[in-house]
């Protein structure tokens, strides 16, 4: 018996569940998929008095096109996003990343909602949401919140969610003609967390490039837009020189720290090189319409 | 005071009831309430991959689940790939013939990630067996015999559909 005792739920409605959170708020954590918060559990780092499991939620697990984009509920598996055929199509940079989080075991019980929620700064799904300006939507007994990812991820695994609040689910916004995604990372091991990777988006509107998107995991206390590279792929077009200078620029603009796993200059040097390979990939798959 | 909560559970075809602890784990549960101690219990953060299992067919860690959440679940666990008890799975017969395994401690979920890994990619190639099983640690092998047996495995399972 590993995890710490804890009272219990297991909420059948979205109703149920928020009403649990305003009752028990900062007592009580969330179980998602589960696949952070139960190691957090066995290694006891966290003793919540109140464990609110909403896999029971049918309400809480879908993916749906929505104002041209992409709706997807909080507790829909990772592995149901990777095959989604509306993720391919709508929101395909989040397709290419979801292939890459974990391993197939870990991705059949993951949840989109439980990765952004936990915003562990190596994660895949936090980067892409920034890249990409989607919308957390949170629900409390006070109403229903719109938090843009500018403003949801606010250190180090910390949100913008209130104690007594739920994501219930993320709205991505429509992917323009002419865009290529791509999702590069590199980590030790196939499936361990990423040192570093790069979330890139680019469309394409003859040479130039219309729309830049590009963000960074591992590479400081949460998910980084990367703004002055997208200013100057924006501006510069999506030359060779141009993708170098951005990658440069990426690489100026993170604030990585050193662990077991990379020193900080290693990390910085890999985003670097991840902002090239992603925005090289992306451009190409925006010019050759494989998106 | 313990928060205890009832489980019906199908593991391997045959029902079973307790009475667990909500805090109880999934893999705990399966050895220690169900006595099917096949199914081992390495990092029990995920990482290792051993205590892999079936979970409506498809592959989750059971040390990253409560026993609760599988209230109604049906559950296949190492003990129940062998199709009797005098027969082996063509995937286990292809870990002896391959020497895919030595002491045996990650060959349970080594056994279960790629019976779902072959259903879904009959004739694999070498690179993606190792991105399969990447997330499952073996100490022993180098894993060299293990994805010689999940190739020749492969093959054998082919072979059995065109006979």
């Amino acid at each position: 018996m590993k995890p710490p005792q804890f009272d219990y739920h297991a909420p059948g409605s979205i109703e149920e569940a928020v009403t649990l959170l305003g009752s028990y708020g900062g007592d009580a954590k969330v179980l998602a998929g589960g696949q952070s918060l139960i190691p957090v559990l066995n290694f006891r780092l966290a003793r919540p008095g109140v464990l609110i499991d909403i896999n029971r939620i049918g309400a809480l697990s879908f993916i749906r096109e929505a104002d041209g984009g992409v709706a997807i509920g909080a507790t829909t598996r990772q592995r149901m996003i990777e095959g989604s055929d509306i993720v391919g199509r709508r929101a395909p940079l989040l397709a290419d990343a979801t292939r890459l989080i974990g391993h197939l075991p870990i991705r059949t019980r993951g949840t989109i909602g439980g990765s952004l929620s936990h915003a562990d700064p190596a994660a895949e799904d936090p980067a892409v949401v920034t890249a990409l300006d989607a919308t957390m939507v949170a629900l409390s007994k006070r109403g229903e919140r719109r938090v843009p990812a500018s403003g949801f991820f606010r250190s180090l695994l910390t949100t913008a969610l209130e104690p007594d609040e739920l994501l219930v689910r993320i709205e991505f916004p429509p992917t323009p003609a002419g865009t290529g995604t791509a999702f590069v990372e590199i980590s030790r091991r196939h499936g361990d967390f990423a040192l570093a990777g790069v979330a890139a988006q680019v469309t394409l509107a003859g040479d130039r490039a219309s729309e830049v998107r590009l963000a960074a995991c591992g590479a400081g206390p949460g998910p980084i837009r990367l703004a002055a590279a997208e200013k100057i792929v924006r501006d510069g077009g999506a030359s060779a020189a141009s993708i170098e200078a951005a990658a440069a620029a990426a690489a100026a603009g993170v604030e990585p720290t050193s662990d077991v796993h990379a020193s900080a200059a290693y990390r910085r040097d890999l985003v670097r090189a991840m902002t090239r390979r992603a925005l090289e990939r992306a451009v190409a798959r925006a010019a050759g319409g494989t998106r | 005071m313990k928060d205890m909560r009832k489980v019906s559970v199908t593991v391997n075809g045959k029902s079973y009831a307790r009475e667990v602890e909500t805090r109880l784990l999934l893999s705990d549960f399966i050895r220690h309430e169900l006595e099917l101690t096949g199914t081992h219990v390495g990092c029990e953060h995920g990482v290792c991959g051993a205590c892999t299992i079936l979970l409506e067919g498809r592959t989750a860690r059971s040390c990253l689940m409560l026993a609760v959440q599988v209230d109604g679940a049906n559950i296949t666990t190492v003990e129940g790939i062998a199709p009797s008890e005098k027969e082996l799975h063509p995937l286990q017969q292809a870990f002896m013939d391959n020497h895919g395994l030595q002491c045996g401690y990650c060959t349970p979920g080594m056994l279960t990630t790629l019976i779902e890994f072959l259903q879904d990619n009959p004739d694999p190639t070498e690179h993606e067996v190792r991105v399969a099983i990447s997330g499952n640690l073996c100490r022993c092998t180098g894993y060299q015999g293990i994805v010689d047996a999940a190739l020749d495995a492969a093959k054998r399972l082919q072979g059995g559909k065109r006979a």
